[in-house]
């Protein structure tokens, strides 16, 4: 192993001066020059308004998009030598809508990683019930269920088990709570921080909700139009002297009460 | 002479044409699936194909079926006067509502659903067969349906190029303008499609996905 391979072992994700344009002809850049640097059991936030580019970053990890310049490292290989669906089975992916797949039941949804690498029925059952319970919800009584018998609250926890089930060492998600009601909000954040910290797994997290960031990161990543504008610590965030970090900040300030 | 008189004592040959009419339409209606489906399918990552499939289909629908059915019988090996003509020109009409259907029912799936299942690794074929397809069948099945009810209709032009069913009842009530002899070939056409109708009305609520 060489130098450059050694130095890579302390980061799970890593961009490298990444550009990823709509097409090669095309101005629209969606991010431009990233270089960022995601270590193994790390909650990384990507903080940004929509169109900030953050989505975009998300799917460069799992390959959903490749870089159109620069290289996106995983597990120390770049994402353009992976095979796409290996990449993928080994990172798990939680979306805002859930992405239930509607005409399979919670255990199916749950169970479709292991299914997909065969794993024996009785093993992908006794997952899907660990799962089940892990995010909060009883196997006897949701495995059978189909999505649209469940809240939302209940289809993201779906999505969250679902995403685990192969327990990768990523996890992506993007915007999981962002269209729940304030209230199961709330609560699944709660939830989630206490999941994530007893997980210990790489989880990269895209929101456009400071309150949420400071929550649940352990290093915040602002966004703006498609370029980082700071990197830091939760506690030191709100600190930093720029106007987008300001602006989010007056976010904050105007609600009432949001300040717990 | 009342129609019902005329039914009943026809009765043994109004159930032959009915039979005769309904393989007739079996029989297209299954060559129609087995090519609007997998053609459905196919032209969902195909682009170039998918508009000439689309188009030619559409053309066929806008021909009268009984031009249809006249400029079939000059062409070989597929034409002549009979049975095989008639199920060529009722596949050409069924292909339409198959196909498109397939392929807005394979594409109209919620894009978050297909997000989530290339996120997770699944193959373009995993996706096809164990996503898409389930999702879109019972729209595929309402193409279908909508195939069969007009190709039950278009069947009975066939008896004019000499492949029997209802229709024959038809053109002879027409000559002999006898309302009782097109009763005899029109109210049997009519039920067949209703009940088509109704059954595969069902089976299509049976595989909906809510």
């Amino acid at each position: 192993m060489n130098a450059k391979a050694g130095a890579l072992a302390e980061s799970t994700i890593e961009f490298r001066r990444v550009t990823y344009s709509v097409s090669r002809t095309s101005p629209q850049t969606l991010v431009a020059d990233i270089s960022l640097a995601i270590s193994s059991g790390e909650t990384l936030v990507l903080l940004g308004r929509s169109g900030s580019g953050k989505t975009t970053l998300l799917k460069l990890i799992n390959r959903l998009l490749l870089p159109t310049d620069g290289q996106v490292w995983v597990q120390g290989r770049a994402t353009a030598d992976w095979d796409p669906i290996r990449l993928r089975r080994s990172i798990g992916y939680v979306i805002q809508e859930a992405g239930l797949f509607p005409h399979f039941t919670v255990a199916q949804n749950v169970g479709l990683v292991p299914a997909l690498e065969k794993w024996d029925t009785s093993r992908t059952a006794a997952r899907v019930a660990e799962l089940l319970t892990l995010v909060g919800l009883d196997p006897g009584e949701f495995s059978t269920r189909r999505p649209h018998e469940l809240s939302g609250g209940q289809r993201q926890r779906v999505g969250v088990a679902r995403a685990l089930a192969a327990d990768p060492p990523i996890l992506l998600m993007d915007e999981p709570f962002g269209a729940l009601d304030p209230i199961t909000r709330t609560e699944l954040q709660r939830e989630f921080s206490t999941l994530a910290r007893r997980l210990g797994k790489t989880i990269v997290f895209v929101t456009h909700d400071l309150r949420e960031a400071l929550l649940l990161a352990s290093r915040i990543v602002l966004l703006q139009t498609g370029r980082i504008v700071s990197s830091a610590l939760p506690q030191e965030f709100l600190r930093i002297n720029h106007p987008e970090v300001q602006a989010f900040a007056a976010s904050l300030d105007s609600l009432p009460g949001a300040r717990a | 002479m009342s129609p019902w008189t005329f039914f009943f004592e026809h009765r043994g040959e109004i159930l032959e044409a009915t039979l005769s009419h309904l393989t007739l339409v079996v029989i297209a209606m299954v060559i129609a699936t087995a090519i609007g489906v997998p053609l459905g399918m196919l032209i969902v990552q195909r682009a170039a194909l998918r508009n000439i499939a689309l188009g030619v289909a559409s053309v066929f629908q806008t021909i009268p079926s009984l031009a249809l059915f006249g400029f079939l019988i000059p062409v070989p090996f597929i034409g002549g006067i009979g049975r095989r003509t008639a199920i060529v020109a009722l596949v050409l009409y069924a292909l339409l509502p198959i196909l498109r259907n397939t392929y807005v029912g394979l594409t109209g799936i919620d894009p978050a659903v297909l997000q989530a299942a290339e996120a997770m690794g699944m193959t373009e074929a995993q996706i096809l067969f164990r996503v898409r397809f389930p999702l879109a069948l019972a729209f595929i099945l309402a193409g279908i349906r909508t195939a069969t009810v007009i190709t039950i209709g278009v069947a009975t032009i066939a008896a004019a190029i000499g492949a029997g069913g209802l229709g024959t009842f038809i053109f002879r009530g027409v000559a002999m303008v006898s309302d009782a002899v097109i009763l005899a070939g029109a109210i049997p056409a009519a039920l067949l499609a209703i009940l088509a109708d109704i059954c595969l009305g069902w089976l299509e609520r049976r595989l909906e996905v809510v």
